[in-house]
């Protein structure tokens, strides 16, 4: 017959609950960069924040503008 | 030295057990080996739970909105700040609380939780919260989570608790600070509106804690913690409340007034106030003959009040704010 301590049990309410705090904490932090991604808005004005040049990201001028132009 | 003594009280337990047979015994521990509702009592949860409440209202009475994830990020953060802070004073107190009754089960006197592994725990979650609301919000909020955690644990717990009689009006403040932090949360500043909610839990904590102590005996003389109505008699302790109470009306009422007040607010603070203030003079035209012919019912009136007094005040706070959110706020001011 096995007879478990009650230190045993002890210990593994307390291994349950710190994996438990550990995973809500990776959750939290998770969560938190997501919400703080998403609040930054339009995406591409980080993209062009690099020092290279990205043509694409370059608004198109407009075809009349350009016609009187010349 | 308190530490000393405190670790010597864990090691050994309240009734003698050394650590040989600690482990054979549930209610005397080996350090490390506590279970988690142990070290959660550290934090003081019931204390957490009016800290979370006064900390959402400034958080929500704010005028700028918050992401309702960054507003848990936030409240979780200003709740664990708390208990971190209730654990260095369980750390610092252990001395004292296996003296008094009312605190001798606490986890440390009682010989689960080892006053080092207190001081850890406080000192690793001051660290996570402050960090964690400096990044998922700003460093106003955080600072002043740090400063509440500092003042409570090292200002009113290592300094002036045991010095003074005036101790309860110190550590009002460090319970006074949460509804400040949730507004700088929202609003990355400090205003008059937070300052008042501020003013509102100090002056609200001298009268609530000395009615407390005119009706019911502690202890705390024998541990060596000066408390008022011992040190300087109960008809002192009696002016005491109802000289807190006659500033804390103008600053109630005068929250009314500010950008989260408003007619709800208003009418519930004259109410309160109202009762309050006949409550704190009934418990002051009175002595101790007459309060022991009753059996202290004029105090113990005035304990009660005095708990819905502030989870009223707040709760109308939110009330307002809640009205505010879908336009029905009826300002004339």
């Amino acid at each position: 017959m096995r007879v478990e301590h009650e230190l045993h049990a002890r210990r593994r309410g307390r291994n349950i609950g710190v994996g438990l705090l550990l995973g809500a904490f990776i959750a939290i932090i998770f969560g938190l960069t997501v919400v703080k991604v998403l609040s930054l808005g339009d995406v591409r004005k980080f993209e062009s924040f690099d020092h290279a040049p990205r043509p694409q990201l370059v608004p198109a001028e407009a075809p009349a503008a350009a016609e009187g132009a010349q | 030295m308190n530490f000393t003594g405190a670790a010597t009280v864990a090691r050994t337990g309240m009734n003698g057990h050394t650590m040989s047979d600690a482990s054979l015994d549930s209610a005397v521990t080996a350090p490390g080996e506590a279970g988690l509702g142990d070290y959660f009592a550290l934090l003081k949860p019931r204390v957490m739970s009016l800290v979370v409440f006064t900390a959402l209202v400034g958080l929500l009475a704010a005028p700028v909105p918050v992401h309702p994830f960054v507003a848990f990020v936030a409240i979780l953060c200003i709740a664990v700040g708390a208990g971190a802070s209730g654990a260095l004073n369980m750390w610092w107190d252990a001395d004292i609380d296996a003296v008094m009754r009312r605190t001798a089960k606490r986890p440390i006197p009682a010989g689960k939780v080892a006053a080092a592994e207190a001081l850890g725990l406080g000192l690793a979650l001051s660290g996570f919260a402050v960090v964690l609301l400096f990044l998922a919000t700003n460093w106003l909020a955080a600072g002043l989570l740090a400063f509440t955690i500092f003042f409570y644990a090292v200002v009113y717990s290592m300094w002036l608790k045991r010095a003074t009689p005036q101790n309860i009006v110190i550590g009002g403040a460090a319970g006074a600070f949460p509804p400040m932090i949730g507004w700088a949360v929202a609003t990355g500043g400090v205003s008059v509106e937070s300052a008042l909610m501020f003013a509102l839990i100090f002056m609200w904590t001298p009268p609530h804690f000395w009615a407390l102590a005119l009706f019911v005996r502690t202890d705390y003389g024998d541990a060596g913690v000066p408390m008022l109505t011992e040190t300087h008699g109960r008809r002192v302790t009696r002016n005491h409340v109802l000289g807190y109470t006659l500033p804390l009306v103008p600053v109630a009422l005068g929250l009314g007034f500010t950008s989260i007040g408003g007619p709800v607010y208003l009418a519930v603070s004259v109410v309160l106030n109202i009762r309050f203030l006949l409550g704190a003079w009934a418990v002051w035209r009175r002595d101790e003959t007459q309060a022991e012919a009753d059996g202290y019912a004029s105090e113990k009136r005035l304990f009660r009040l005095s708990l819905s007094y502030l989870f009223l005040h707040f709760g109308a706070l939110l009330a307002e704010a809640v009205l505010r959110f879908y336009g029905l706020s009826v300002m004339p001011w």
